[in-house]
């Protein structure tokens, strides 16, 4: 049993609150917290809010990997587009997309379309990046073949860089499925009026810090998951390379 | 129409051609200089020298691979265009495309033709079964040998009926004995249903083993310094033990010696 460790943390955790090691303002017990999760998926606001974080994390993910993929095909197969576009990415990359939080808020607004920009433009980047980088790696010698067998140069585009691209860019794609958490909820934590970020700021802010850790344990298993599912999708596209 | 025993018929002509390596980083590297050749229909050419002698440049541009900047070449009568099924090739690493079935890779080519679907599948089984890849249609090139590769990309490459067959050193990579299995399949195929061949190789045996002609070419910058006929019975399958086979060699191995002294 891998997870292990984790059951041993869950323990700990319980067994300092209820000995007294820890205030319970400070850490209310699992059990609590457990319950207080109970009570809210019960009246409804883990359902409602978490379906609004999900549809923005994933509509903003979706376009950062669509555009970015593209993007970074285009950027590894014509030097013009790499001329164009490669600065841009490079001056970007490095910065704390945290920072565009307020700018997407002013062009978007508190609803969804300012988040699903923030994720969007924020992810886009290293799916950008690592298409390109797996997009540079296709071998001369599969084009070559496949333009003697009778493909066209687009053609050899979906054909060959596509799924030569295709490991690098998982692991592109992983990289912003992380982020995406990372945005999403401190986007909805500061200018919000619902999701997970938001009901865990509103708890917070009421002082019912057992919901409010409840959310906090739903937003940190939610990442897990969606990575461990990410992973065994990968798995078997990649099935090739075993 | 062609006419490969009176040789006035040529199909592929290449007519004084240089070629300029240019690397992204370092110096310019005339690769090529002056290389004339002619290749009449179904013949076995091996093009052999040195390490970097330019001899799979010159295949490269034959196939349309690179671009031609000085000089000519001519196939059956037309400059020569981009890539094409006309022009099949073997690369030395097999390129075969990973994340497709053996199967799907000797496909791939049919499917570019627009063959129905049906005759895809029954073109691609009988090639798939005379390089003996029979039972492993349905594998990843990763799970095959270094010969299972190359049988299955010289399936992928026959399937489609290429006018000329372009081998860039194909058995380079394959342990000595896979390599003479792989020689004797070759020369058995191309008896079978000879096409023009371009072989490139710097193994003098395998040229004299496998070539009707053999253009010896110089360390860099790379030109064709002799073409040696190569008059064996072919049928004989123990030819590489006759004194005549060692006279080949010998006789060939004396042109290139001094150029594999040059490019070392």
């Amino acid at each position: 049993m891998r997870y292990l460790p984790l059951l041993l943390c869950a323990l700990i955790w319980e067994g300092i609150v209820q000995l007294g090691l820890v205030s319970r303002d400070v850490l209310p017990s699992l059990s609590d917290v457990l319950k207080a999760a109970w009570m809210l998926a019960r009246e409804g606001d883990l359902w409602t809010n978490g379906v609004a974080s999900l549809y923005r994390g994933g509509m903003g993910l979706l376009l950062a990997i669509v555009v970015g993929a593209v993007l970074g095909v285009l950027m590894a197969w014509w030097r013009a587009v790499d001329a164009f576009v490669g600065p841009l990415v490079e001056a970007l990359y490095p910065m704390p997309k945290s920072a565009l939080i307020p700018v997407t808020v002013l062009w978007l607004g508190f609803g969804d379309g300012s988040k699903i920009l923030l994720i969007f433009l924020g992810c886009m980047l290293p799916v950008t990046l690592a298409a390109y980088n797996g997009a540079r790696s296709s071998e001369q010698a599969l084009v070559w073949s496949a333009r003697s067998l009778g493909a066209g140069r687009l053609r050899v585009l979906w054909d060959v860089v596509a799924p030569s691209a295709l490991p690098e860019l998982l692991n592109g794609v992983r990289t912003a499925l992380a982020l995406a958490f990372v945005l999403l909820v401190s986007s909805e934590l500061i200018v919000a009026r619902k999701g997970l970020g938001y009901l865990i700021g509103f708890l917070g802010e009421g002082g019912v810090y057992d919901a409010m850790f409840a959310v906090v344990l739903v937003v940190a298993f939610l990442g897990f998951f969606a990575d461990r599912l990410y992973l065994a999708g990968t798995r078997r596209l990649l099935a090739w390379r075993e | 129409m062609f006419d490969s025993s009176g040789g006035s018929v040529k199909q592929i002509v290449v007519e004084s051609v240089s070629h300029t390596y240019r690397p992204a980083r370092g110096r310019e590297v005339l690769a090529l200089e002056d290389v004339s050749l002619e290749i009449a229909p179904r013949e076995f050419v091996a093009l052999l020298g040195p390490s970097g002698c330019g001899k799979s440049t010159l295949l490269y541009l034959i196939g349309g691979f690179l671009p031609v900047e000085k000089g000519a070449i001519r196939i059956e009568g037309a400059p020569v265009g981009a890539p094409g099924p006309d022009r099949g090739i073997v690369f030395q690493h097999f390129a075969l495309f990973p994340w497709k079935s053996v199967r799907a890779n000797v496909r791939y080519g049919l499917e570019k033709m627009g063959l129905p679907r049906e005759e895809q599948e029954r073109r691609a089984q009988s090639y798939i079964e005379m390089v003996g890849l029979k039972g492993f249609e349905d594998s990843y090139p990763s799970a095959l040998s270094g010969g299972m590769k190359q049988r299955a990309a010289l399936a992928r490459t026959l399937a489609v009926d290429p006018k000329m067959l372009l081998m860039d050193e194909p058995f380079g990579a394959l342990d000595a004995q896979t390599r003479s299995l792989m020689q004797a399949e070759l020369l058995a195929i191309w008896q079978r249903s000879p096409t023009t061949v371009i072989f490139v190789t710097h193994d003098v045996q395998e040229a004299v083993l496998l070539s009707q002609r053999v253009a010896v070419m110089s360390a860099r910058p790379g030109k064709v310094k002799a073409i040696v006929d190569v008059k064996l019975d072919r049928s004989d399958p123990h030819i590489y033990r006759s004194p005549e086979f060692a006279a080949k060699v010998d006789e060939i191995w004396n042109l290139v010696r001094e150029e594999a002294i040059k490019a070392q």
